[in-house]
């Protein structure tokens, strides 16, 4: 029988990290303990407990981490609520991967790099900036605007912490919804905070986060002077196949799954608006 | 050109059958036609086409993807995929046939879906050519011509004989290996390509033109007020991408059978809500979206990606069986007139 791209292939969970009170980071391992595929930062995969479902995730440790991939996930589904019950050493199903990713490799070189997400959507940013820390010089200046509700809701808080905000070169700008006891850092709204922070427009913006905020976000850096040409974002729509043909994802002649899942803000604009 | 009295088609059939599984047009016995294996007694139906479309045979309404034995903390893949044979497909009308080049298309393009293409290399696909087109068929619209269909064997039968054209290296062993034929027939195929061409221009649906129906527009009438108005009666009962040749959405569902778990795919619909509906919110929240969905990606978007073969074949299925009479035709005449 022919191998189909529909049939994943059995990977284990060998480590789960808690996050945030509904964010949890899976490590995924193939069955010979070492990491199932290759990818760009801003890939996706599918996941699968069979019995469960499967559902798109996309692919939050970068590329350049050579022992395992890593998704962070937030519970809000059928088949989130099962990942987040379950325990380590259960194995699942993958495939994958899918998707463009992001041009780390061309469109980024050079250029100084401005990081903007809220709440989950620093999980597909997280591959991109620990790609970018990497080949550290191949990129400019980086920036990284990322909010949440409150503190807990801050993923990755201890890497960003510990290590994003002590080297060179790269800025960390962080905010909550509201003001709380233990926290000394900025309060307010992404899209307020970056027109507080006031880019360089020659930066390239990465975009991601809930719709509320890209609006808004996006809005406040057009009239700061970006060009959308400049703003790239990636996007989330209902996938079953992941290969750009059960139909789902379709966006006007794209397919989310196998065009995108990452746009830059003047190829979406010649789209309709069912996003 | 090959030939064969009428009287001698069960002979044919059997000859096929005896080397190969091989289905036909044969009529239920709620008198609807239908795709069915042939036996010995079955007779070959002289409606005009099958109730449903001839892609079941290819992207069946559910077929078995994979299946996994689920024990404690380990998974195990099981092979569920039924074996395809050869099997020759009689009776394909001009629009079913076109619809497999757009099925191709989407299952064939890269990464290639392997049950889909396993079927297809399996068949040998037999077309009928049409002599009495009804008031609801527009192929013609998509350059389709139902008096001269393409496939691996084009067919023409008239009141005594079948007349026989292989048009592809699957035909011609199809050809070679039966021994039934006769030569001649051309003269009599050409008379009736005539004659069924003079039906073809007089259908009522005959002057539906594609004009307009483009990129260039795309956006301009995925925004036309039409919409509303259009689907203010649908219903969104999926009738219409059921009984579509071209439409190919799918779902992927499970069946969990104790420690064994079935993943199989089934058709969908864009037309339902749970269609695109996701724990963060719903892109096409009515069913003004869902219904411009599936009449843009027909007449926009498809033929962006694909060289400007639309996403109809002009069948006339959805004419005759959308229980509020709404149809792609009323889509295209609506549209036009709005770009006039």
């Amino acid at each position: 029988m022919r191998h189909d791209p529909l049939i994943p292939v059995i990977a284990v969970v060998t480590k789960i990290r808690v996050d945030t009170p509904d964010v949890k980071t899976f490590r995924v391992v193939g069955l010979d303990g070492k990491k199932p595929f290759e990818h760009i930062p801003g890939q996706c995969a599918m996941l699968s407990m069979p019995g469960v479902g499967e559902a798109l995730f996309s692919i939050t440790s970068s590329p350049t981490q050579e022992d395992y991939i890593e998704f962070s996930i937030k519970k809000c589904g059928c088949v989130t609520e099962w990942l987040h019950a379950m325990e380590e050493g259960k194995q699942v199903t993958i495939r994958g991967p899918y998707g463009n990713g992001f041009p780390v490799d061309t469109a980024f070189v050079g250029k100084d790099l401005l990081f903007i997400g809220g709440g989950i959507g620093l999980a597909p940013l997280h591959s991109v900036i620990n790609y970018c820390r990497h080949y550290r010089d191949r990129y400019g200046k980086i920036d990284i605007v990322y909010g949440a509700r409150s503190k807990a809701d801050l993923v990755d808080f201890e890497e960003i912490i510990d290590q994003w905000c002590q080297e060179d070169g790269i800025s960390v700008h962080l905010t909550i919804d509201n003001a709380q006891p233990e926290w000394d850092g900025h309060v307010g709204f992404v899209p307020n905070y970056v027109q507080e922070l006031g880019f360089d427009t020659s930066k390239t913006v990465v975009m991601c986060g809930p719709p509320v905020m890209i609006k808004f976000t996006l809005a406040g850096l057009m009239d700061m002077g970006f060009a959308r040409e400049q703003v790239y974002t990636t996007m989330e729509l209902r996938m079953k196949c992941a290969l750009g043909k059960c139909g789902r994802c379709n966006i006007g002649d794209k397919y989310v799954c196998k065009d995108g899942p990452v746009f830059r803000f003047d190829q979406l604009d010649e789209l309709p608006d069912e996003y | 050109m090959k030939t064969l009295s009428l009287s001698k088609l069960d002979a044919l059939f059997a000859a096929i059958s005896a080397a190969q599984k091989l289905y036909i047009p044969a009529e239920d016995a709620g008198g609807q036609a239908r795709f069915t294996p042939w036996q010995e007694g079955l007779r070959l139906s002289s409606k005009l086409n099958t109730a449903r479309s001839a892609k079941d045979l290819f992207f069946p309404q559910v077929e078995n993807l994979v299946g996994f034995k689920v024990s404690g903390k380990q998974l195990e893949i099981l092979e569920t995929r039924d074996v395809t044979e050869d099997f020759v497909l009689f009776g394909v009308r001009a629009c079913d046939c076109r619809s497999f080049d757009v099925l191709d298309r989407v299952f064939l393009a890269e990464p290639a879906d392997t049950y889909y293409q396993t079927r297809r290399e399996h068949a040998t696909v037999v077309t009928m050519a049409c002599r009495r087109p009804s008031e609801t068929c527009f192929c013609g619209t998509f350059g389709i011509d139902a008096a001269n269909p393409a496939g691996d064997v084009t067919c023409w039968m008239d009141d005594e004989q079948l007349y026989w054209r292989a048009n592809t290296p699957k035909g011609e062993a199809l050809t070679e290996s039966l021994s039934c034929f006769a030569d001649g027939g051309e003269e009599a195929v050409a008379a009736q390509q005539e004659a069924t061409r003079a039906i073809l221009a007089k259908l009522p649906l005959a002057g539906l033109r594609t004009e307009g129906f483009g990129g260039e527009h795309m956006m301009e009438l995925f925004a036309s007020p039409k919409w509303a108005e259009l689907s203010e009666s649908c219903l969104g009962c999926g009738t219409c991408t059921f009984v579509c040749p071209t439409c190919q959405c799918y779902d992927i569902q499970e069946f969990k059978n104790g420690q064994t778990v079935r993943r199989f795919r089934c058709w969908d619909s864009c037309m339902y809500s749970d269609f695109t509906k996701m724990s963060a919110g719903q892109p096409r929240p009515t069913q003004k979206e869902r219904f411009r969905q599936r009449f843009m990606h027909k007449l926009f978007y498809f033929p962006e990606n694909n060289e400007g073969v639309y996403g109809c074949v002009g069948c006339g299925r959805c004419l005759q069986k959308c229980p509020i009479h709404m149809n792609i035709v009323k889509v295209m005449k609506a549209l036009g007139e709005e770009q006039k």
